[in-house]
């Protein structure tokens, strides 16, 4: 067995740190250090996308990545989504629109849609198709994740142009 | 919302209100079982055979118990001695729990191995060392009678592989039928082998406390009450010191409702060790050894007039059952409710067999989004009206409409001995087929097809059984298949609601609140839904088959009722009068013809623990279990059309609309969520979708990158429809409606793939229908080179 190493990760804002096995995969970093069940394993092989969080402004699925390649990085997840005690406008749109059922795919969903939405704010229903490409979901058939992004890039939009909603972090 | 009966505030039936669960999963707070940490836990990891048939010579686990951090490895021979080496399957069948003399098929459990953390375990499972001797493997189910076939369950007394012969309908005047028939359609369809593959697979934490003597086991259930109740027979644990608790699962479709080797496995670990062990499989164990459904090859015959009226059909199954007869299914009938197959036409004779047979692959099979070979049962008889519409040159619109049982003939008893409750085919068909513009698109059809562009249209006019169902025909392990609900209604009016059920993401914490919302006027919102923990929720036989609403939704409404008649009696105490003065409607007694003197049902539930008459018990609650009298016949028209890339084979959806009728709707907005899933998994089995295995009975699909899922960018935009024509025998006419579109899809695809054909005397098309396939046809037919 290799030498543990120290891993220092800024998950959702806060640092967190641990002496860890190499091969230990950033999934099970996040799942057991801070405790943050919300990143889910669905497959094993990088196809289902449960286990998507944000490292350092990019989408990555975190069974496919070592706890230590994310030393150093910041990383989100579906438990930083909130701010200030208010529900995300993706967040919002998944529940007006019915984006989710079993709810197992859920957080890896809001975090794709949410990296899609921070470089494209107005996608079209193709690009929210693609986007969310990388995301199985076994119970809703998509439609209702499509409409539940456009009424968040909406939502967004409006916000941006009343000056009511902050650019989300 | 015309025609609620209650306000969008209150929340009862037909309002789309969001769902109550949503909220903790969208913040990352579901709470899955592998997200459960206990003090103490440990972890185990399943040793599985590489081979599909083979003699078991000898396990060594001396060098896994070598690793630091493994505290023990078990193996059948361990679990024999403790009479667990086998454990029931739901259908008087047996399975090994850990392989004893020999394993029946590829990734079979050999050996658990337990340690203090999921990489060491994983480690150690690679220490163990087993023996085999490899044995001709029997993957054909074809071949499974030849008298040279291998046997493959010595364990048992008859040494075949003929699991049961079963059959059911009138075979002499089913074959006079098609001896005078005029005009005859016949169709071989296999319904390949394909599995449920919810997103979470399946996994338990076992939690055996010395200080309490009690069991507690996390389960990804779909029947928590029944596994209790199967933990406490098969392992001899007194049923009170099990509690099983279902948490949130991720999806199940059918998938959890049996009970897994990896399950009993970690029961007996934890109360071995006195430790919580945690089990969760991978997905490539989730796909190579959980439960599969289908795998039907099936021959349909219909016989009908030259006119296109449909007069008896024949079919004649194999089942290929994997190497245990693990079909989780509860009904008295080898082949479940296959029996439907004579669909939504109107012809007095039919006859069906159908033989189960061993073979050495995963067990099964499960009622994958389907009431017990429901879908396979839908498929083909779609299929083969189709099939014989091509016979006729009859548009399958027309074959179908001529073909319809009537509105006026329900309950219609059907030629293979159900009674359908209600159904208003053609109205579905109508809906359908206005929506689409079939007429337009069957002229699109022609002119293409003079341009010698490939485009197809695919109708599917299913009916299903669902609502399992009436004691006398259902149980499991003998217990009869009712449901139940407990209502509380607490003194300041809110509500707690228990159920016997439990949701996979139906969304049950949201509906049910809606039917006592309907029933008696408490908002939606004021009603707290649970369901899934054994210690508190009533007895039930669990969520699959579409039976949440009809029976558990019953349930509820009836002990809702119940609760309103006691509501009643201190209403008319409160309000000075007799009981026959007063009138409900939802949310409060008021007398008749003075609306003003009135009581909410708020004020009635304070009152029933502060000021009830005298010589009344206190508390506002119920009970129901209910045992439905009949099952439900939910129905619809499915429309898909489909345009052909010739340069490739591919298959575009252009567009596909649905038309259900499951009767009474509770939430629109979540009926259409199920529908999209199903039509989504629908579309799947159609085209992309198979597990099947190489001569070795090495299995070919056991990860997402062998049995693909659909993404976004494959799933077509769906369109929905509905028509309404309640179950008359259901409390507030509900049918179910979840398994409806994995059911009626199947046959619209492929119809419509081989209607785009059929100019090429094609007939039929084995699903899963792949580019490749429909590009060979096109090569063999010369319409490419």
């Amino acid at each position: 067995m290799a030498a543990k190493q120290l891993v220092q990760i800024k998950v959702n804002g806060r640092l967190r740190e641990a002496t860890v096995e190499p091969r230990m995969l950033l999934v099970h970093f996040i799942r057991n250090i801070p405790g943050l069940t919300g990143t889910h394993v669905g497959c094993d092989t990088t196809h289902c996308g449960a286990c998507t969080v944000v490292l350092d402004g990019k989408t990555v699925k975190s069974c496919t990545v070592f706890a230590v390649q994310a030393d150093g990085c910041e990383l989100m997840t579906v438990e930083g989504l909130m701010q200030d005690g208010k529900l995300h406008p993706l967040q919002q749109g998944f529940k007006e629109e019915h984006g989710l059922q079993c709810g197992f795919c859920t957080p890896g969903m809001l975090m794709s849609s949410y990296a899609l939405l921070k470089k494209n704010p107005n996608p079209t229903e193709e690009e929210i198709r693609w986007g969310i490409s990388g995301n199985l979901c076994r119970c809703t058939g998509y439609q209702n994740i499509v409409k539940a992004v456009q009424f968040a890039a909406s939502k967004m939009d409006k916000g941006a142009k009343d000056g009511q909603l902050p650019n989300i972090a | 919302m015309g025609s609620c009966r209650t306000s969008p505030e209150v929340g009862g039936m037909g309002h789309s209100i969001k769902r109550k669960e949503d909220l903790r999963f969208l913040q990352g707070k579901g709470n899955y079982v592998d997200d459960i940490q206990l003090p103490d836990m440990v972890y185990g990891h399943i040793v599985r055979s590489p081979y599909a048939h083979a003699r078991l010579k000898g396990i060594n686990t001396a060098e896994a118990l070598k690793l630091p951090g493994v505290l023990a490895v078990i193996t059948g021979e361990d679990l024999a001695k403790a009479n667990l080496a086998w454990m029931p399957t739901l259908f008087f069948d047996k399975q090994m729990v850990l392989a004893t003399g020999k394993v029946l098929f590829q990734a079979q459990e050999v050996a658990f191995v337990v340690a203090e953390d999921p990489y060491i375990a994983a480690d150690a499972a690679e220490l163990v060392e087993v023996e085999y001797e490899e044995l001709p493997v029997l993957v054909d189910p074809h071949k499974a009678l030849d008298p040279g076939a291998p046997l493959l369950r010595e364990d048992r007394e008859q040494k075949d592989n003929h699991i049961f012969h079963w059959e059911v309908g009138d075979r002499s005047a089913t074959d006079k039928a098609f001896e005078e028939a005029e005009v005859k359609a016949k169709v071989h369809a296999f319904f390949p082998r394909c599995h449920p593959s919810p997103l979470e697979t399946c996994g338990c934490v076992a939690d055996f406390s010395p200080a309490t003597e009690r069991l507690t086991i996390y389960l990804t259930s779909q029947a928590p009450h029944v596994h209790r109740t199967l933990f406490a027979l098969v392992g001899g644990i007194p049923e009170n010191n099990i509690r099983v608790i279902s948490p949130d699962i991720g999806g199940g479709f059918g998938n959890k409702v049996p009970i897994y080797p990896g399950y009993v496995c970690a029961v007996v670990a934890s109360l071995t060790l006195k430790r919580p062990v945690k089990w969760i499989e991978t997905r490539s164990e989730n796909l190579q050894s959980t439960g599969f459904a289908r795998d039907y090859h099936m021959t349909a015959e219909l016989a009908a007039s030259k006119a296109g009226k449909i007069q008896a059909m024949r079919v004649k199954t194999l089942a290929d059952h994997g190497a245990f007869n693990a079909a989780a299914q509860p009904t008295k009938f080898p082949a479940g409710l296959f029996s439907i197959c004579t669909g939504a036409y109107d012809y007095p004779t039919a006859f069906c067999e159908v033989d189960g047979v061993y073979t050495n692959k995963a067990p099964g099979g499960i009622a994958y989004r389907c009431s017990f070979r429901v879908t396979e049962a839908a498929y083909l008889i779609e299929r083969a009206v189709d099939v014989l519409a091509l016979e006729l040159k009859m548009d399958p619109v027309e074959l179908r409409r001529k073909n319809f049982i009537a509105p006026h003939k329900f309950p219609y008893a059907s030629p293979l001995g159900w009674s359908y409750d209600s159904g208003n085919y053609d109205a579905a068909m109508q809906v359908a087929l206005d929506t689409i513009g079939y007429d337009a698109l069957r002229k699109e059809q022609a002119e293409k097809r003079e341009k010698g562009e490939l485009m197809g249209i695919g109708v599917s006019s299913f009916v299903e059984v669902v609502g399992a169902g009436p004691s006398h025909t259902f149980d499991i392990a003998g217990i009869k298949m009712f449901d139940s609900a407990e209502i509380r209604v607490h003194p300041t009016g809110k509500a707690m609601c228990r159920m016997g059920t439990k949701s996979q993401g139906q969304g049950h914490e949201t509906t049910y609140a809606q039917i006592v919302a309907e029933e008696l006027g408490i908002p939606a919102a004021d009603v707290t839904v649970e369901e899934g923990d054994t210690d508190t929720a009533p007895y039930g036989l669990g969520t699959y088959a579409s039976r949440s609403i009809p029976v558990s939704g019953a349930a509820t409404a009836m002990a809702a009722r119940k609760i309103r008649e006691k509501a009643k009696k201190i209403a008319a105490h409160l309000l000075e009068c007799s009981e026959e003065d007063l009138e409900w409607e939802p949310g409060k007694f008021s007398v008749k013809g003075a609306p003003s003197k009135s009581k909410t049902i708020q004020d009635i539930a304070f009152a029933a623990y502060t000021n009830m008459p005298a010589g009344m018990e206190a508390g506002l609650e119920a009970v129901d279990y209910y045992d439905p009298p009949n099952l439900t016949f939910p129905f619809g028209t499915y429309i898909c059309v489909v345009d052909i890339d010739k340069g490739t084979g591919e298959i575009k959806v252009r567009r596909f609309v649905a038309v259900d009728d499951c009767g009474n709707i509770i939430n629109p907005m979540i009926v259409e969520g199920q529908i999209h899933g199903g039509l989504t998994e629908g579309l799947a089995i159609a085209f992309m979708q198979e597990i099947s295995y190489d001569e070795n009975g090495n299995m070919q699909g056991g990860t997402f990158m062998d049995y693909l899922i659909p993404t976004s960018v494959e799933t077509p935009h769906w369109e929905t429809g509905k028509t309404c024509t309640p179950s008359p025998h259901h409390p507030f006419g509900a049918k179910g409606v979840g398994e409806s579109p994995n059911v009626g899809s199947p046959a619209a695809f492929v119809n419509a793939v081989v209607d785009s054909l059929s100019h090429l005397g094609v007939k039929h098309i084995d699903m899963p229908i792949a580019p490749w396939k429909v590009w060979n046809i096109l090569k063999e037919k010369g319409v490419v080179s």
